[in-house]
């Protein structure tokens, strides 16, 4: 049984008050994720990502098409019991606190008063805003509302969690303790299905990937195996290069492109062949220090201008 | 239940969050105040004046907070989107709107209660300042406990209209919303007016558009008996039992048609 299973999920939605036209939002997504994945559902904005969440929710309704989670159709109360799910940007009850946030939450699935208070607190030390767990949500930062939001995802322990672009609004250390938190569901057996439009979120977690622009979905897989983010070559920072050093490595050819960061530091582009390490070693002998040296791929960005610019298809449709 | 339960525990904590309790304070100042007032100003009608008073203060505070609480109880989750996390939880659509409804029937109830006693506690003041003589003109005594069938009327009245403001509240704006509650509220006091309308004018489209107003729109007026209770009439049990269906069936309709709505409603 699939965790998450979508057959030509369509969402159309009608824009304009005097001439009313049906605006795709979702074109025919079907999809398919297996269960204890971590996947990522990649995308620019504006791509269909909340649409498809939403309608996975069962917050919207499709115009056709089907979609079932953990075997049953979206929005089966007995499967809710069983998911979590982390809006983008959750607005939560703001004259609560966390804990009595996390405790209505709690309630709705029927805990018991004293089980409820276990969870809370485990969960808010988890996310690490135990030490304000009763202060009101209101004086809360984003970041901080964001954990909030992750906790009272995994309030019910889910098998399968929906988290809709749950790095926004976090700094570098949130983000990390998020990438932690996410391994460590996989870890345990959940399913986790998040959100994102950072390719680099995604290289690091998910097993498998889907991308969508403009409602439809471009390619899925795993990333490594995508063509797009093959990697095209290096680029090595180096310290300390000679110029004499600089010039003998450029007149073999092994360099491309040079770009001089600071006094004797250089960002150099190499080509796949010969292997970064021959180019880097022969450095090395010459005096160079090593500072990075690291792949250049596409990134995300990059291949959405490219989908985005090669389509001129409209997403509006005509009446007939 | 359980679950409608929760939500509505979760309603109450709100209202009394945002201070929406502070007005029992301003009835009870108002009431205060009008006796002393009255009292220095009047003689022998005080308590009259009174009890007219705190059951209009009564009906109008509560209306206020069904109208302008009721209609921004869906549309504030919507609006604020925390609906989205909510509706994501083991919760059906019409549980969620049975324990929004549920909230502030119990945050209007208990208003109504603490206002109910103010205004008994003023009255029993004013009974023991009263001298003997006096007292034995009034039709009834100051603290007549047949006023409370009247207050028992308004807390159904504030019922229905609180269905009606949710009603609108799922597909409307609450600017809209409150509007056209209070419409359906002012025309629902008129509504015997017409009945008899299509009697008095000539075009036939008018007539059936003021029966169809007359069909649809709950009989307000209906709930208004604080000038018998006022004057120490009688007001039979059988009215008040019948009036109660009659309220309870428009709230269960409303409620029906709410839910229909919101079931089917996209939250974009």
């Amino acid at each position: 049984m699939d965790a998450i299973r979508t057959e030509a999920l369509t969402k159309h939605y009608t824009v304009g008050f005097w001439r009313p036209r049906p605006y795709v939002a979702l074109d025919g997504l079907t999809l398919q994720v297996g269960q204890g994945e971590v996947f990522g559902f990649l995308g620019p904005n504006g791509a269909g990502k909340t649409t498809t969440l939403k309608l996975l929710m069962q917050l919207i309704y499709p115009t056709s098409g089907h979609a079932e989670i953990l075997g049953k159709p979206v929005g089966d109360v007995g499967v809710k019991r069983r998911i979590g799910y982390l809006p983008e940007q959750p607005y939560l009850y703001d004259y609560l606190t966390a804990e009595e946030l996390l405790e209505y939450f709690a309630a709705l699935f029927g805990f018991a008063a004293a089980e409820r208070r276990r969870r809370t607190a485990a969960l808010l030390d988890e996310v690490g805003i135990g030490a304000e767990r009763r202060l009101p949500l209101r004086k809360f930062s984003k970041g901080m509302l964001q954990r909030v939001g992750i906790a009272q995802a995994l309030i019910n322990e889910p098998e399968l969690v929906f988290l809709d672009e749950p790095m926004s609004g976090l700094d570098p250390l949130g983000r990390r303790e998020i990438r932690q938190l996410i391994l460590r569901l996989r870890d345990r057996g959940c399913t986790v299905f998040f959100s994102s439009h950072v390719l680099a979120d995604a290289e690091t977690l998910c097993s498998r990937v889907a991308i969508l622009a403009k409602g439809r979905l471009v390619t899925a897989g795993r990333l490594s195996d995508m063509v797009a983010f093959k990697v095209r070559g290096w680029e090595l920072v180096v310290s300390g290069l000679t110029d004499a050093a600089l010039r003998e490595t450029q007149a073999r050819g092994h360099v491309t492109n040079v770009t001089r960061l600071a006094e004797g530091r250089y960002a150099l582009e190499l080509p796949l062949t010969p292997p970064p390490e021959e180019t880097t070693a022969a450095l090395i002998a010459r005096g160079a220090s090593l500072v990075s040296l690291t792949p250049v791929r596409d990134t995300l960005e990059d291949f959405f201008v490219r989908q985005v610019s090669g389509s001129t298809d409209s997403r509006f449709r005509e009446t007939a | 239940m359980r679950v409608i339960g929760h939500v509505a525990v979760n309603v109450f904590k709100e209202s009394v969050r945002d201070k929406i309790l502070y007005n029992l304070v301003v009835f009870a100042v108002l009431l205060m105040a009008a006796s002393f007032l009255i009292g220095e100003l009047t003689a022998g009608q005080d308590v009259k004046i009174i009890k007219d008073l705190g059951l209009a203060s009564i009906s109008i505070f509560g209306l206020l907070i069904a109208i302008f609480i009721g209609i921004g109880l869906v549309w504030k989750e919507v609006e604020k989107r925390s609906i989205y996390t909510l509706l994501a939880k083991p919760i059906r659509r019409q549980e969620f709107l049975l324990g929004k409804y549920c909230g502030l029937v119990l945050t209007l109830v208990i208003n109504v209660a603490v206002m109910t006693v103010a205004f008994y506690l003023v009255l029993a003041y004013m009974q023991a300042e009263t001298p003997a003589n006096i007292r034995e003109a009034w039709p009834a005594p100051a603290t007549d406990p047949a006023m409370l069938k009247a207050v028992g009327l308004i807390v159904l009245e504030l019922l229905l209209v609180t269905a009606i403001a949710l009603f609108f509240s799922t597909f409307s704006s609450p600017f809209l919303s409150a509007m056209m509650t209070m419409a359906v509220w002012v025309i629902g006091h008129f509504n015997q007016d017409l009945r008899d309308y299509g009697a008095t004018i000539s075009s036939p489209v008018a007539a059936a558009l003021a029966k169809g107003i007359y069909y649809v729109v709950p009989n307000f007026a209906l709930f208004d008996v604080k000038l018998q209770a006022v004057h120490a009439q009688p007001i039979p049990l059988r009215y008040l039992l019948l009036t109660s269906l009659y309220g309870a069936t428009y709230v269960a309709f409303v409620l029906l048609a709410a839910a229909i709505i919101f079931s089917r409603r996209d939250f974009k």
